[in-house]
């Protein structure tokens, strides 16, 4: 059975819709990637399947025994986090909050499980460092630990490379691919079909026109062959 | 000097103004490691005006106990203030900025026109600036104080590990299923109690320094959250005594007092910060 299936999604804010009709599913160790042009609403996808928005018509389905708040989260870094006083321990262990609903404190098995994904993340050298003194790629490994201390299942990434340079970029992908192998399932959000292409399983394009199926499919169908024409034309503009 | 000091402690108002101060300075420099990095470091001075316009209207209508309307006036207009992070028409600076300066005028304007008093200006200056009414404390609000701050101190602790993950990050700790709205809440109701029990000591134009000052200062020293939060609070303590007790040996207002000692300090930590390699 599918781990997440969206039978006739509609997204909006308001009473505008965005983008309606959309149906997927996520089967375990599938590996997503959401792509579309700018303001075709991922963002929005995203955060519906977060539980964050209400769907504005359709629903979501989470099969597999998983939990709504069993779903790991990177989201774009926000403006507060750039000065934020914290140590990378501290971050990584945060991730834990879901599993501690009732408890004040952490117990020793979270502090154990945050342990483990820092050296997953091989950040354990940076685990007394403070937050705001790491490189954007050091940041984003610290974010994928603490969501893999709120998962064992899922990841959603949003963008999880923007402002990165090319090469903390391909570690990144090889990073996030090497946690797929491990059996974790990847939803991520992507400006950069060409990465998304190669490493992805299945493509999700939202838009004027909606596609949804494995990676060679996409390759084959219309809509991603205009897309990845469009993307090649203005590589670099999107940002 | 310390038998000048010697005998002034033997006063049971100045032990009041001691233990009061210190407790308040306590609870406003725990919270405000929240507010600053939420940037909603202007919510103090915001809600001081609320609390100062609660009073007012308290005053004309001759309560006997001004708590009663001052606080949960304060509490809602804090928890409206707080709701307006995101998403809405006016953006939460503006709200702050509105609220503040239309409740200082409304508080001021009340006072005016219905007051009783000879004395109005005094009034207000004193409920502006903190006054005496730190060192007229009786017993009961001493220890109306304690128990608020003994609160305050258990709420924060208690929930330490969910107010840094909202404060951190809201849409993560949403999505993995902390119900941030109730945080949200409570550190609105929180703050609105320490504001309106810091009036006393500082008056409603200066809490603002109360609640950011320590934070700002400890933010330059230290790098992890547990870190700056407790360096915040003794760094707040100690200011608060240090200004309470110059004050009384150098006869200046106290609220004015501890806030050039919350400055003094946090430009002591910010060359500290500068020469640790920090800017």
């Amino acid at each position: 059975m599918a781990l997440l299936t969206a039978r006739d999604l509609s997204l909006g804010y308001d009473s505008r819709i965005i983008v309606s009709g959309l149906n997927f599913t996520v089967s375990s160790g599938d590996y997503l990637c959401i792509v579309g042009e700018n303001g075709s609403g991922k963002t929005t996808l995203m955060k519906t399947l977060l539980g964050l928005k209400k769907p504005a018509g359709g629903q979501i389905l989470a099969g597999d025994g998983l939990k709504a708040n069993e779903i790991g989260y990177l989201p774009q870094q926000t403006v507060t986090q750039k000065d934020f006083p914290a140590s990378v321990r501290e971050i990584v262990l945060s991730g834990c909050q879901g599993r501690s609903k009732k408890r004040p404190f952490y117990s020793r098995d979270e502090k154990k499980l945050a342990e483990k994904n820092m050296d997953r993340m091989g950040i354990i050298p940076l685990a007394r460092r403070c937050y705001r003194e790491l490189s954007g790629g050091q940041q984003q490994r610290v974010l994928l630990a603490r969501a893999l201390c709120a998962t064992g299942k899922v990841l959603l990434l949003d963008e999880p490379v923007s402002g990165l340079d090319p090469k903390v970029t391909a570690e990144m992908y090889e990073l996030i691919a090497q946690l797929n192998h491990e059996g974790i399932t990847i939803i991520m959000i992507s400006h950069d079909i060409g990465s998304a292409v190669q490493y992805a399983s299945h493509i999700l394009h939202i838009g004027d026109s909606v596609f949804f199926g494995s990676k060679d499919e996409y390759l084959e169908s219309s809509a991603g062959k205009n897309f990845m024409m469009q993307q090649k034309g203005g590589d670099g503009n999107d940002r | 000097m310390i038998d000048k000091l010697g005998m002034y402690l033997q006063y049971p108002f100045v032990r009041y103004a001691l233990i009061v101060g210190i407790l308040i300075a306590l609870c406003s420099s725990l919270l405000g490691v929240t507010l600053v990095l939420k940037r909603f470091s202007f919510i103090g001075d915001g809600l001081s005006h609320v609390a100062f316009g609660a009073m007012a209207i308290a005053a004309v209508c001759d309560l006997t106990d001004e708590m009663l309307l001052v606080l949960p006036i304060t509490i809602i207009s804090a928890i409206l203030l707080l709701r307006t992070g995101q998403n809405t028409r006016i953006q939460g600076d503006a709200a702050i900025a509105m609220i503040s300066v239309g409740a200082l005028a409304f508080g001021y304007l009340i006072m005016n026109i219905f007051s009783t008093s000879s004395n109005l200006s005094g009034d207000v200056c004193s409920t502006l600036f903190g006054s005496t009414s730190i060192l007229t404390l009786t017993q009961k609000e001493v220890w109306l104080c304690i128990i608020l701050s003994v609160a305050v101190v258990v709420i924060f602790v208690l929930f330490y590990n969910k107010i840094f993950a909202v404060t951190f990050d809201e849409n993560f700790a949403k999505a993995t299923g902390i119900k941030t709205e109730r945080y949200n809440l409570l550190i609105a109701v929180v703050i609105a109690v320490i504001i309106v029990l810091a009036m006393n000591l500082v008056g409603s134009l200066l809490i603002s320094a109360l609640v950011i000052f320590p934070a700002l200062s400890a933010m330059r020293i230290f790098r992890s959250f547990k870190g700056v939060t407790i360096c915040s609070a003794v760094l707040s303590v100690v200011c608060a005594l240090a200004g309470i007790l110059i004050s009384i040996l150098a006869g200046t207002p106290v609220g004015s007092t501890i806030v050039a000692v919350d400055v003094a300090a946090f430009a002591v930590c910010y060359v500290a910060g500068r020469i640790g390699g920090r800017g």
